[in-house]
């Protein structure tokens, strides 16, 4: 990629309202704390970090003391050290032990948070997260993926089960203090429960290839009887939006415009501006004609033609999209001439 | 007793009077490429060793450069994971893995031993030539299509991306074979050739470093060699063994990958515990405090680090009683750990230090080291890992060991040697300036990293929030210090190649065997081998510092 186009890319990116903004911290240290679980987290993190300054604060003032006191004058003055014990088993053992008290509470407390981390409620609501390059996609029970945001209500239980279309990607909250690794292949899954209204970032934390730092997206934490709004409000504009419209809602919520650009200019993928109708070259094989056949296999099974030029690099949408979402993201392919 | 007749003994009439020495004992390219001595194989190692960290060091320039401003600065998404791949694979498996060991430990490790060479030269020799092929691999897939993957080929990740992964796996698979030559060679050096009186508790603490390093080469190497051939096998004939696609567990990959990698860590560290067991005592006029202790604890940590590699994996989908005894056996590293920083800071108390340069980065690696340890526990404790992992913390962290503990010790094992390796002093001004420079530099470097990775910025990451540019502004300017610093090194070590001070035997007044044969060495090192009846770190007061050659001879007896 050249450097006008990365830029571009991301001034893309920055034209969608999504780019999260992490939100005022009352901590110097951390980011602010939004789900129940964090208590634990930032109690260890401060009581080491304390711990931390005060060992090395110890080590460091030893060190400077004894390199002062005991500098040497000179090498020509031959000054021969005061001969003291080289070895204090009783000394040895102490400071061995010590550490062994301080390290014992912290793995309890550790593990303490980390078996709450790992064990959602019974009660919880699960929304599902899938993990594809370079796009987090929430889909919730019955509804699918309104939006590229994660909507949750506040002070209710959530567990997100998830899973990955392509590499390992890792979903990260960093207000709620919990991540966990998108793997394909296999399901994941984290809980939390939001105690502040409000949106923070999300990020993806597991390396993914050249968009990864891309990958970000928003948890917006509802007020009590929001969530519930919201939900109504989008089924209603699920179901309203019909041919372009529809194509184009999708466009931006399916994470097809991380790889296809509507200006032409080539991205991941090849520029959906003036493709309907070409012939375009396959990669081993004979030229295709890009049609409604053609557009449909692409979703469906992308990796059975890939235009000349391209990276094999689409998940597929197969069991994501309804027949009524192809109609409109083909119509809205059509419509960019 | 009488000397034993050695082959030293009988090829000793033909040395050229006291200038011969093994840089000058044979001429000629041929006398270097196929030498079989200890020192000349460290040397043409230490050379490779260096050019490569100027080149993983550039590569770092350029990722911190381009994380200046928080979207595009120089180069693009692509060239950018490249960068960073390149700089972690070139530092871990061509610089901080040989470097102490290979370069320092060939140079250094027989001649403290009292031994003429290591067991097996040729073996030595083919280490070497391994390390080359295995360094040009990793550097052709830089031409052909460098390698994106990070130095931890995570599949399905480097089984589908298009770059070059094969042929930087496969330098991976070659390297890892030099280290096994090496440390099979010092083991069996160890235990076989050591002269009489030397017994295991008379080794240097340098010696007793390499041992329980080259424990874990000849251990856990093979591990790594098979993981990364598994994987160029599912790349290139779709076997499944870790792609889901094909049938296979990439978190399996995690496991086989680490179960290398993290003792890899202490291959990386436990050197660097050795140099510093050398420069304090020597720096402080004293002998160290605890010997048995530090020299234990190494095999200590090289034992524990084989049974805690899934304490990276806390949130890889891992069971919770997996991750729980994991994150218990790392807090065990950590009294090893704290007993070795211990005993080095008491051995400083009531000696007469001298702050010359390798005390200077003796001092420096105490105090990032400590810093670098500390934050360890932060990521041992499950629930705040959950946090921390796989952001700038974890970053900071492993470089405040990886680059503040090995390459500081490094730095210092490579300036306490240098006068004994090449025959001259370099100018101490110079190598204090260094010194400082490298130690502000990583601090500032590194010590930001802490905060961001805390804050929640995820490592890896190109674009990043714009909230988190300022302290990235100020890591770029600490590696910037960092290059000056390790330039100005460069420039006054090669300078002293030249115009330095002729080197005395003992500048420093050491007691260990190196400083006892002459600087450079003779090429048999040693023309009677030594008879060994004190420590290592014994009869300090016995050596006095002479001004007319600027280094230590024995003390005048009055007797």
């Amino acid at each position: 990629m050249t450097a006008s186009m990365s830029t571009l890319a991301f001034a893309a990116f920055g034209a969608e309202p999504t780019l999260p903004k992490l939100p005022d911290s009352p901590y110097f240290w951390m980011p602010p704390s939004a789900s129940v679980t964090t208590a634990n987290t930032d109690m260890l993190y401060n009581a080491m970090l304390w711990m931390s300054v005060f060992f090395s604060v110890a080590i460091f003032w030893a060190m400077l003391r004894f390199c002062l006191k005991y500098r040497a004058k000179s090498r020509i003055a031959n000054e021969i050290a005061e001969k003291t014990s080289e070895h204090n088993t009783m000394l040895e053992l102490t400071w061995s032990v010590i550490p062994l008290f301080i390290v014992v509470p912290l793995f309890v407390g550790g593990f303490k948070g980390f078996v709450d981390l790992r064990t959602p409620p019974k009660s919880a609501m699960e929304i599902r997260a899938t993990g594809q390059k370079w796009k987090w996609l929430f889909t919730y029970p019955g509804l699918g993926t309104p939006d590229d945001a994660l909507h949750v209500p506040v002070n209710t239980p959530v567990r997100m089960v998830i899973n990955s279309v392509d590499v390992i990607h890792s979903l990260y909250i960093p207000s709620f203090r919990t991540k966990m690794d998108a793997v394909p292949g296999r399901y994941t899954d984290l809980w939390f429960k939001a105690t502040q209204v409000g949106e923070f970032p999300i990020f993806c934390a597991e390396y993914c290839g050249t968009s990864h730092s891309d990958m970000l997206s928003r948890v917006v934490v509802h007020p009590p009887g929001g969530y519930e709004k919201w939900l109504a409000k989008t089924i209603a504009q699920a179901d309203s939006l019909t041919g372009v419209d529809r194509g184009k809602m999708l466009y931006e919520k399916q994470g097809c415009s991380t790889c296809h650009t509507t200006d032409g200019s080539p991205k991941v993928g090849p520029s959906w501006k003036g493709i309907y109708g070409k012939m375009e070259a396959m990669t081993g094989g004979a030229p295709m004609k890009v049609d409604e056949n053609y557009l449909r296999e692409s979703m469906m099974d992308p990796q059975a033609h890939i235009v000349m030029g391209f990276a094999p690099a689409m998940p597929t949408y197969q069991g994501k999209l309804s027949d009524k979402d192809i109609d409109g993201l083909i119509e809205f392919i059509k419509s960019l001439k | 007793m009488a000397a034993p007749s050695t082959t030293a003994d009988v090829v000793a009439p033909r040395s050229k009077g006291s200038s011969d020495n093994y840089l000058t004992h044979d001429k000629g390219v041929a006398s270097w490429v196929f030498t079989l001595d200890h020192k000349r194989i460290g040397v043409m190692y230490l050379c490779s060793v260096l050019a490569a960290f100027a080149l993983g060091g550039f590569f770092a320039l350029v990722v911190r450069t381009e994380l200046l401003t928080p979207q595009h600065t120089i180069i693009d998404h692509d060239t950018y994971n490249k960068m960073f791949t390149l700089h972690g694979a070139i530092m871990v498996f061509l610089v901080i893995i040989p470097g102490i060991p290979a370069a320092l430990g060939n140079i250094v490790m027989p001649l403290q031993l009292g031994a003429k060479d290591v067991a097996f030269p040729r073996m030595n020799l083919a280490s070497y030539y391994l390390w080359v092929v295995g360094a040009l691999f990793m550097l052709s897939s830089l031409v052909i299509n460098a390698v994106d993957t990070g130095w931890t080929f995570y599949t399905p990740y480097s089984t589908t991306t298009s770059t070059a992964v094969v042929p930087a796996a496969f330098g991976a698979f070659i390297l890892g074979f030099s280290s096994i030559f090496t440390g099979l060679n010092f083991i069996v050096t160890m235990h076989k050739m050591r002269p009489q009186g030397m017994t295991w508790f008379r080794l240097p603490l340098f010696c007793w470093a390499l041992y329980s390093t080259a424990l874990i080469q000849v251990l856990a190497t093979p591990v790594i060699g098979i993981t990364l051939l598994m994987m160029i096998v599912e790349r290139t004939l779709h076997i499944g063994i870790f792609d889901p696609t094909l049938g296979g567990d990439p978190v399996l990959f995690q496991h086989f990958f680490w179960f290398y990698s993290h003792p890899a860590v202490y291959i990386m560290i436990v050197p660097a515990f050795g140099v510093i067991g050398e420069i304090i005592p020597v720096f402080s006029r004293k002998r160290i405090f605890g010997y048995k202790f530090i020299a234990i604890s190494s095999l200590a940590i090289a034992f524990l680090g084989f049974l805690v590699w899934g304490h990276h994996m806390f949130v890889s989908g891992q069971s919770v009683l997996a991750g729980t005894i994991f994150s218990a056996i790392t807090f065990l590293i950590a009294i090893p750990t704290a007993i070795k920083v211990f005993n080095w800071i008491t051995t400083m108390y009531k000696g007469v230090i001298h702050l010359d340069t390798p005390m200077l980065y003796a001092l420096a690696f105490l105090w990032v080291f400590t810093i670098g340890g500390l934050t360890g526990i932060f990521l041992a404790v499950m629930s705040v890992d959950v946090h921390l992992h796989d952001t700038y913390f974890v970053v900071a962290h492993f470089h405040y060991v990886m680059m503040g503990g090995a390459i500081t010790a490094f730095m210092g094992g490579l300036h306490y040697w240098w006068p004994k390796a090449f025959g001259r002093m370099y100018e101490e001004k110079y190598g204090r300036v260094g010194a400082a420079l490298v130690f502000l530099g990583l601090n500032v470097t590194f010590f930001p990293q802490f905060i961001l990775g805390s804050r929640g910025m995820p490592r890896r990451y190109y674009n990043y929030l714009p909230e988190f540019q300022p302290l990235h502004v100020l890591s770029t300017l600490g590696a910037y210090t960092l290059g000056i610093g390790f330039l100005l090194t460069a420039w006054y070590l090669l300078k002293s190649l030249k115009s330095g001070r002729i080197a005395p035997a003992n500048p420093w007044g050491g007691s260990t065997l190196e400083w006892q044969c002459s600087s450079p060495p003779p090429y048999y090192n040693f023309h009677k081998p030594p008879v060994v009846t004190a420590g290592p770190y014994d009869g300090y007061e016995n050596l006095m510092y002479d001004e007319k050659i600027g280094g230590y001879i024995p003390r005048k007896t009055d007797s």
